[in-house]
């Protein structure tokens, strides 16, 4: 007698012809369509509900604009700020999608405190809605890993030393922290392999869980059914509902048109910074992570010594299992705030605590002379990196070549013979080999070997247009040098 | 927890009155919204396809050209002079430097010619010859003349200019490797 899903047997759809019609014919789209637009929402559309589709927006846009920097990061200490510049300096638009990448992981954090904070004021994790609270808990938490491994990986100064801290406070927690701290950075300190783990876990990984969960989210939230206004009762709606087409659908895109405007103008005119790259070395730089995790920055620094496992595991812990049990402990059926003290107070406790720490850190850094002429240091010098114009990465063959001529005397007068005598023509810069020729380097013949080679090539060599090789005894020995050092 | 079925009984079947008339209100709604999603869509991906037609746009993988000297360095030139210059090739992100043996020569009506010193027979490095005043290829014997103009010897055409250009009294040279062996100048890269 009871169905949770109609698939609208009265109003069958008017059969379409052309390729709509076969496509529809084929998929059933027309009627997947219709049960997603369809949803019933008790009480009517409101701009309270705006938000979870707000979420999906900009994770779609997270994901199309992270897909296409992918197309020039390379993902290694070597080339990853380099890549980083080139698109923000040098390909069109690059700084714009850049921006619309990292700005869009503080949208997201914003827009998921908003639909956790409605869902949380309403209630609406009332009423046989278990799961769907556990898969959004699950989410806030890939969502914020997200936020964490994507900033490591433009490898400047900043991207460098707020995740050695992050990595760092790791480590605080008893007895696995060390553990855990060398399993993400890949080793004890922080390095090439670092990124790879930070890069797979933010392309890969996190990504394929974040789908998943969206998926499942999606599909619990049909099931479950909107839970409609304070007033409610969550388990049986009784009041009159409208379709989620089109007032709501309307709400909701006025906020995805706030979220494309607002976002596409901040990109455009306040584009995201590069600072320098990463250096490791630097005992200056005073590291701070993105706004969104000044509050944990912050109450870390509470928490030393002995009584430190309370502060960095135990409250914690039981904060996040107080959240994620929320749908387990309140049972009623209560919805509305103002009868709610105990669950409201908590809210309002944590969200203030969490301000404040945010805030607290803030007013510190202002008011440290030190750390605040740091800062703005820091700040400056990201501000010139990001004018400067882009400068190519300096390949490995004539980085190569350079060090040979560096190193030793003889081998550095075999080497203007090398290219004098142009063997580079077809041999390649630095013997690194081209088309025409092998490469020469860690070459398997000793120095007698390669006079005799040189003085007379095999047919095989001469075939390929390799002519004897005729220089004085002393240049000799020194293009032998320069092709015994390539290494 | 026995409490029925699922919440989402209501509002399907109450909304049955005024069907049609909604029907055709909601399907106008709904053309509006694809249109404009469209249109916001297609505005949207502009910058994604810039982003990504780039290297197809610029010349990513150009070859810089490189300074040979100044050019009051060869206004009394009387016979070809070497110079190792620079060259740096740009592939993306990164680049390759290196280092190229030229020639700086005078050609007819005395304009200034930049000739590479691979020898277009086999690619052996052809050096000056002040007594017979030719460039004489070590490997097979090609001759050159002081321009560069094939002389004699199993080379099927003369040495090899490059292109130039002057800049604030810079002589200028884009360094090309040319396919050996053919009678005619092509470029290899």
């Amino acid at each position: 007698m009871h169905s949770t899903h109609k698939s609208a047997p009265d109003t069958a759809p008017p059969p379409a012809s052309g390729l709509w019609g076969w496509l529809n014919h084929r998929t059933g789209l027309d009627n997947l369509l219709r049960s997603a637009l369809d949803e019933p929402i008790p009480g009517g559309a409101r701009f309270a509900y705006i938000f979870g589709s707000g979420l999906l927006f900009i994770f779609i846009s997270q994901v199309i604009t992270g897909i296409f920097l992918a197309l020039y990061y390379v993902p290694s200490a070597d080339h990853a700020h380099t890549t980083v510049a080139y698109i923000t300096k040098a390909v069109t638009a690059g700084s714009f999608l850049r921006s619309l990448h990292a700005y869009g992981a503080s949208a997201m954090v914003v827009v998921l405190f908003l639909h956790l904070s409605q869902t949380y004021i309403y209630g609406s994790y009332k009423g046989r809605r278990e799961l769907l609270w556990l898969s959004g808990c699950a989410l806030f938490g890939l969502v914020l890993a997200m936020a964490f491994t994507g900033y490591l990986l433009p490898w400047d100064q900043r991207a460098y030393f707020a995740t050695a801290v992050g990595t760092n406070a790791v480590s605080e927690i008893p007895w696995i922290g060390e553990s855990i701290k060398r399993l993400m950075r890949g080793g004890t300190e922080m390095g090439t392999l670092t990124i790879s783990r930070f890069f797979v876990a933010h392309v890969f990984l996190i990504p394929a869980f974040i789908f998943a969960l969206v998926a499942s989210h999606i599909f619990l939230f049909r099931k479950a059914g909107a839970a409609g206004p304070v007033n409610e009762d969550p388990y049986h709606p009784k009041q009159k509902a409208e379709l989620f087409y089109p007032r709501q659908v309307l709400m909701d895109l006025s906020l995805t048109a706030l979220l494309i405007v607002g976002l596409g103008l901040f990109c455009f005119f306040v584009p995201m910074q590069l600072g320098p790259p990463a250096n490791p070395a630097d005992a200056q730089y005073v590291p701070r992570p993105e706004w969104y995790y000044l509050p944990i920055f912050q109450w870390l620094k509470y928490w030393h010594g002995s009584g430190a496992i309370i502060g960095v595991l135990v409250i914690p812990t039981l904060l996040v299992l107080a959240v994620i049990a929320l749908p387990f402990l309140d049972r009623g059926i209560e919805r509305r705030p103002w009868k709610r003290p105990a669950a409201m107070g908590g809210y309002t406790f944590v969200v203030f605590t969490l301000l404040g720490l945010g805030l607290r850190s803030q007013y510190l850094d202002r008011h440290d002379f030190g750390v605040a002429q740091q800062l703005a240091k820091q700040r400056s010098e990201e501000e010139e990196y990001s004018r400067k114009p882009f400068e190519p990465e300096l390949s490995s063959a004539s980085l190569a070549a350079a060090n040979v001529a560096l190193a030793d005397p003889l081998a550095a007068k075999g080497k203007t013979l090398f290219e004098g005598q142009s063997c580079n023509a077809c041999h390649g810069d630095g013997g690194a080999g081209t088309a025409a020729a092998p490469a020469l380097r860690k070459t398997k013949f000793s120095p007698d070997q390669l006079a005799e080679l040189f003085k007379h090539p095999t047919a095989k060599m001469n075939a390929g247009g390799m002519p004897p090789v005729d220089l004085p005894p002393d240049d000799m020995k020194a293009l032998i040098a320069y092709v015994e050092s390539l290494k | 927890m026995v409490e029925g079925a699922g919440p989402s009984e209501d509002g399907t079947s109450k909304s049955s009155a005024s069907e049609l008339f909604v029907a055709s209100r909601r399907s106008f709604l709904g053309a509006l919204l694809a249109v404009g999603g469209f249109f916001v869509g297609a505005l949207l991906s502009v910058p994604l396809i810039r982003f990504a037609l780039f290297p197809l746009l610029r010349l990513t993988t150009e070859l810089k050209e490189s300074s040979v000297g100044a050019l009051t360095d060869f206004s009394s030139l009387t016979e070809p002079v070497m110079r190792t210059i620079q060259i740096e090739q740009v592939d993306g992100w990164r680049k390759a430097v290196s280092e190229k043996a030229v020639y700086v020569a005078k050609g007819r009506q005395g304009k200034l010619l930049v000739l590479t010193s691979i020898c277009p027979h086999l690619g052996c490095t052809v050096p000056w010859n002040k007594e017979k005043n030719q460039f004489v290829c070590p490997c097979h014997g090609a001759t050159f003349a002081a321009d560069g103009t094939r002389v004699s010897g199993p080379s099927l055409r003369g040495m090899d200019t490059l292109e130039t250009s002057v800049q604030d009294g810079q002589l200028l040279a884009r360094f090309q490797y040319f396919r050996q062996l053919v009678s005619d100048k092509e470029v290899i890269g």
